[in-house]
């Protein structure tokens, strides 16, 4: 009689199909978590089997809140991550390859631009974007205008508008011509694009040699490092405090800053002045275009299995879809990551987003192991020049020891 | 029952540190193999690790004598301030009770080599600005600064309490010998502050070896500021564990800052210490 009782018992649960119930992580960022969960009650329309729950945690606990979660088999199915963590968490063997009959290698390979092929490890993808980011120039239109320049096209020109419109001397400046930040995007920039502009390669194909410390790597340390020993264009850390080169421009103290298009939103909302976006300049010299590019990736963690698997597979199409991307686009800013849709002439010419998704194309992204090791190693070795004045061809030597030795404790 | 609770609380997180550190493990990664003393081994070798260590004893050799010098001076003024006593009192105590973060953030702006008001003045006396917070060679020191400001209030607390157990009738015996101001200071005020003292000693110790929150905040993006100047054992371990997620090795600090930590702390109990009658 019991038996008979629990069968039936089982019979009806699969019948009515209870719905899933899957648990999405990002990061808190107020925009983000809004536009999520609009998107969530349009997938759960869809889907009325599947039921997500987003969580968010605040940016500096993140990767930390993740790391130690899941591994502990709690936390997310579905998990939005930095692509620069990717190494580390598949190592870990905590996210899933997104499976293949779904997530074809070829077709995602055609349908998103380049630089996503950086989350492809051992010949699998493991996550996907929605969006992704480049780097570009933000200036200061007002101080432009009174310095009576116009915008720089190559680095030439922009040390020339630098020094327009900087004011004061080292260490005490008033305004700076450019708003230089190791620590902030401009490493990514050494590293990434100066390096290719003076015709060399920052990494072995693989991503397990370090290969910038050559003439190349030099000449880009030194014309770096130059920006502010040689042209006295700005310092770093103008402003106190976390986001420094960026409050400084939207406080409108510095002509210029390279940064990246997820500053787009919060730029637009302080600066109380007319500002524009260019591409990152080229060398007079050669005309090389680079940039640097990253994304963050939505993944499957171990945890989703069975159903929930199933239901993640959906719910990820759903977020890498053209749809959302667009979504995104519109209530975020991040530019879509999609080759369709980034490649639309209305957004190339944006204005503001014009300079950013152009840049797709040739964008690099760095394959961190560990992204916060990586990133020391260069600040250092960059302090060590502005601060020490050592000389560029020992700190880039200095960077390669140091990134060596992290990469080769990965890939022991 | 409180054995239980202090078994629990606190000899078992130790002891799991001890037994971490002889992992190679990484949160980040499926198997944690044993590597026996390996950790050990390469926290000889660390250059990072020599300077954490250097710079925390810095902030301790710096730290300690100078706000127990200065505690102690102002707790003498201001035992003797009859006016406003109150006041006084509340406004040394106040950096005390100020959240770290905040304070940390004032500090930084003034120090700030481009807008702080530390570098108006010495504009105004004629000498050249300085970095502070951005340079290698003085990011320490003006770190140091902050803690020492913070923790002076205190020191006060400590000092006024201490000077207001000494009887009067001690004073009073000394002026009728004849003693002067500076004699029973040496001879009655100081050895009778001697248990305050050892304790302003032995916490304020353990405390600057483990300066955490002021350094974090100071240099905010890149912290342990500009190469490593301002590196603590603490920020280190921190940064080991937390940032790039190697907790083997992240124990392995901690179990040798555990060792110093009680080292010095006995030491100090032993030749500190003085026995008086009373």
């Amino acid at each position: 009689m019991k038996k008979l009782l629990t069968l039936a018992l089982a019979l009806t649960v699969t019948a009515s199909a209870a719905p899933v119930t899957l648990t999405y992580w990002q990061y808190d960022f107020a925009t983000k978590v809004s536009t999520m969960n609009e998107l969530i009650k349009k997938f759960e329309a869809q889907n009325p089997d599947i039921k997500i729950k987003q969580e968010t945690f605040p940016y500096d606990a993140y990767n930390q809140k993740v790391a130690s979660s899941v591994p502990a088999g709690q936390g997310p199915d579905v998990v939005n991550l930095f692509y620069g963590w990717l190494p580390q968490y598949v190592d870990s063997g905590f996210l899933q390859p997104l499976p293949a009959k779904d997530f074809p290698t070829k077709q995602i390979e055609s349908t998103f631009v380049p630089m996503v092929q950086t989350s492809k490890i051992n010949g699998q993808y493991y996550a996907l974007p929605t969006s992704v980011r480049t780097l570009a120039v933000f200036y200061n239109k007002d101080l432009f205008k009174q310095a009576r320049i116009v915008p720089p096209r190559t680095w030439e020109d922009f040390i020339a508008a630098g020094q327009k419109i900087v004011k004061g001397a080292p260490p005490r400046f008033s305004v700076l011509g450019f708003g230089i930040q190791p620590d902030g995007q401009d490493y990514h920039v050494v590293r990434e694009v100066l390096v290719r502009q003076f015709g060399g390669v920052p990494f072995s194909k693989d991503g397990k040699q370090v290969t910038y410390d050559s003439n190349a790597g030099v000449r880009a340390m030194t014309f770096y490092t130059d920006l502010m020993t040689k042209y006295k264009l700005g310092t770093p850390n103008f402003f106190p405090g976390n986001n420094s080169y960026r409050d400084a421009f939207i406080a409108g103290k510095v002509g210029m800053i390279i940064d990246g298009s997820f500053a787009i939103g919060s730029i637009e909302k302080g600066a109380k002045f007319n500002w524009g976006v260019v591409p990152l300049p080229v060398l007079k010299a050669n005309g090389v275009r680079g940039n640097f590019g990253s994304y963050w990736v939505n993944g499957i963690t171990k945890n989703a299995k069975g159903d929930k698997l199933a239901a993640s597979v959906k719910f990820l199409k759903f977020l890498t879809s053209e749809e959302t991307q667009r979504t995104w686009l519109d209530a975020v800013g991040e530019i879509p990551a999609g080759r369709k849709l980034s490649g639309t002439a209305a957004l190339r010419t944006h204005p503001v987003y014009g300079p950013f998704v152009s840049a797709l194309p040739f964008a690099s992204s760095t394959l961190f192991v560990d992204e916060a090791g990586q990133r020391k190693a260069w600040v250092d070795a960059i302090n060590t020049v502005i601060l020490q004045g050592n000389s560029p061809a020992n700190a880039v030597n200095r960077a390669a020891a140091e990134e060596q030795k992290i990469l080769n404790g990965y890939y022991k | 029952m409180p054995l239980l609770f202090f078994l629990i609380v606190r000899f078992i997180p130790t002891f799991m540190s001890l037994r971490l550190s002889l992992f190679d493990w990484n949160i980040l990664r499926e198997q944690q193999p044993f590597v026996g003393l390996e950790n050990y081994r390469t926290l000889v070798a660390d250059e990072k690790f020599g300077q954490s260590l250097r710079n925390t004893a810095l902030y301790t050799l710096f730290g300690v004598p100078l706000q127990i010098g200065l505690g102690l001076a102002l707790a003498l003024m201001l035992s003797r301030v009859v006016a406003l006593r109150g006041l006084y009192r509340a406004l040394y105590f106040a950096p005390y009770v100020t959240p770290i973060v905040a304070a940390a953030w004032v500090w930084q702006w003034v120090f700030s080599p481009q807008f702080g008001p530390v570098n108006t003045v010495l504009g105004w006396l004629q000498l050249p600005p300085q970095p502070f917070l951005t340079s290698p060679d003085q990011a320490l020191a003006t770190t140091a600064g902050l803690v020492v400001w913070q923790n002076l209030g205190f020191q006060v607390v400590l000092f006024l309490a201490g000077l207001a157990a000494i009887p009067r009738s001690y004073y009073e015996a000394a002026e009728i010998d004849g003693a002067t101001g500076t004699q029973s200071f040496w001879r009655i005020t100081l050895p009778l502050l001697n248990p305050t003292i050892v304790f302003s000693v032995v916490t304020g110790t353990i405390s600057y070896l483990q300066l955490f929150t002021q350094v974090v905040n100071l240099n905010f993006t890149d912290q342990g500021g500009p190469l490593g100047s301002t590196l603590t054992v603490a920020v280190y371990i921190y940064q080991m564990a937390f940032g790039r997620f190697q907790m083997g090795y992240a124990s392995a600090i901690t179990v040798v800052l555990f060792g110093i930590i009680l080292a010095i702390t006995l030491l100090q109990l032993r030749f500190l210490t003085r026995r008086y009658d009373t």
